[in-house]
């Protein structure tokens, strides 16, 4: 059974590395980290500051993560979820309670290198706490096939003056069918960015429903989307944003290039229950930008890779 | 190094460059003057490919009329645009790692002192935060950078503070000490005073070409005579 245990780890962490993880920090007992492989966790490590606990449930793993009240951890919290098998499901759901003043930032890797059928569903909670400031990267990859449904939730509560960002990110592979949705709840002075920044192939359909409350005044955020899409992927963005508190700032932020047969379909919602609130958007959806494409081609890039170098930097 | 034969180009079935013949010898800085909308950068854009032409360009010896914008790059041509692109994620470093045959930053940080940026604009994003004055430095860094045979620049000069302009033509010397002919879209009297030869277009003609200290005065008193 360790045997078994020890090649998934090795096997999960090359993937890890070669997705853009650092697995040195991941085999580090100086950073908090947690790899899980299905409904297993392979290893963790908590630190002074970051302490996490996990337990099985159904198809997956239940973690509690937190970060003690007044700790700035120096070094991101790495977490590796994944699954090596071609079929299966994994559910995890995850607490994350940053208590006043405290700071972390998380870089997650979520990793389906065999997938043919795989679904993978992440229900997150996250309580950031007064003055406190969690920032979540999350990037994905999902092997070549598309047979992954990644259904990742999340509902977060920012205590007065504290901040929430995060970013979802698939660049490479295929993306598959992917239904984002994400809720932030901004007390007064609270701050939040979300980003979404994914490359959809082939058949990949990407839903993506991102949306800021801000209730308290002088409270802040922002929706911000990128999207590329080629072949005959879909996308659909809801982007929201509503104005309650006094003094609140909100701004919806979507641009999409679109190629081939692909179809995109954008709605920044904008709502202002307060009149001295303000949110205000853009979306923009559109084939490769034609000045941009002509430019990098008079440097000598052939059309497929300027469109290539454009494409990556709208999702960087 | 550079011959057009009959050039003609059509825009929504109209030609908005008309017949034009036009040598430019290697080393050579060459003017291109005429009022707005006189098909200068027309011009500019059939050279480079951008758009399709009738009539020939011949580029060393070799007909390129029918190569597609990014072949005739490779050839040694290339276009610094009037308004430059903005790239979303796209720092300047890498924009000009692009263009430069040797990836190494000393000659980045080079390229973008010889155009009067500072350094660490380098890592910026070539995006809304720069300035449209910016952006055309970066291009016309780009451009150097690329020891292009023909370099041809849209109007680097305009949208430039009057100080910019004898650090664009000292930018143009130096790409002519290091082989490059260029072809300079200008309107700026400062810059005709470097060209060795120039040409007035005027309704996508070409009106008179020739010595650029003469065509300047030409220009100066007549700069459409087609229009009368």
């Amino acid at each position: 059974m360790e045997e078994i245990i020890k090649k998934e780890y090795e096997t999960l962490v090359k993937y890890y590395e070669a997705s853009g993880g650092n697995s040195g920090a991941l085999l580090s007992t100086e950073y908090a980290s947690m790899i899980i492989n299905g409904d297993r966790v392979l290893a963790k490590n908590s630190t002074r500051g970051i302490k996490i606990i996990t337990r099985r449930i159904k198809d997956g793993v239940s973690a509690q993560i937190v970060i003690k009240r007044g700790y700035k951890s120096k070094n991101p919290v790495h977490l590796c979820f994944g699954m090596l098998p071609r079929e299966g499901r994994q559910v995890i759901r995850t607490k994350i309670i940053a208590e006043e003043s405290s700071e972390a930032k998380f870089i997650a890797h979520c990793i389906f290198p065999n997938a043919v059928k795989i679904e993978h569903v992440m229900d997150s909670r996250v309580f950031v706490g007064k003055n406190a400031k969690v920032e979540y990267e999350e990037t994905h990859y999902h092997g070549k096939t598309g047979g992954v449904r990644v259904l990742p939730k999340t509902r977060a509560i920012v205590a007065e003056g504290g901040e929430y960002n995060s970013s979802f990110v698939i660049k490479s592979g295929r993306a598959g069918f992917i239904n984002i949705d994400y809720e932030v709840k901004l007390d007064e002075r609270a701050k939040s960015m979300l980003v979404s920044k994914i490359y959809g192939k082939e058949d990949d359909e990407i839903i993506a429903k991102e949306s800021i409350i801000l209730n308290g005044p002088h409270s802040s955020g922002v929706v911000k989307t990128r999207m590329a899409l080629k072949n005959n992927a879909k996308s659909k963005v809801i982007g929201k944003t509503i104005g309650i508190g006094e003094y609140s700032r909100g701004h919806v932020d979507c641009t999409e290039i679109i190629m081939d047969n692909a179809k995109a379909e954008a709605s920044p919602v904008v709502m202002a229950v307060n009149p001295r609130a303000k949110v205000t958007h853009e979306a923009a959806i559109g084939s490769v930008d034609k000045k941009q494409l002509i430019t990098l081609m008079t440097r000598g890039l052939t059309e497929e890779q300027a469109i290539d170098i454009i494409v990556q930097g709208l999702l960087k | 190094m550079l011959e057009i034969r009959d050039l003609t180009v059509m825009r929504d079935g109209k030609p908005i460059v008309k017949n034009i013949n036009l040598t430019i010898g290697k080393r050579e800085v060459h003017i291109i003057l005429g009022i707005n909308g006189s098909g200068k950068t027309t011009l500019a854009h059939a050279i480079m490919g951008i758009y399709p032409s009738q009539g020939k360009i011949i580029f060393e010896g070799e007909d390129i009329t029918n190569l597609p914008i990014w072949e005739r790059a490779r050839r040694g041509i290339t276009l610094a645009f009037q308004e430059p692109a903005r790239f979303e994620g796209l720092t300047v470093k890498e924009y000009l790692m692009l263009s430069s045959p040797e990836k190494n930053m000393s000659v980045l940080k080079e390229a973008v002192k010889t155009v009067g940026l500072p350094y660490n604009i380098l890592f910026q994003e070539i995006g809304d935060n720069l300035s449209g004055g910016e952006r055309k430095r970066i291009e016309l860094a780009s451009v150097l950078l690329m020891k292009p045979k023909l370099a041809i620049l849209d109007e680097p000069d305009s949208g430039i503070d009057i100080l910019s302009f004898s650090l664009i033509s000292d930018v143009i010397l130096k790409m002519k000490e290091m082989g490059s002919s260029v072809i300079l879209i200008t309107h700026s009297e400062e810059m005709i005073n470097i060209g060795d030869k120039a040409t007035i277009i005027c309704g996508g003609k070409i009106v008179k070409s020739g010595d650029s200290k003469e065509i300047k005065k030409l220009f100066k008193y007549s700069p459409c005579p087609l229009k009368g």
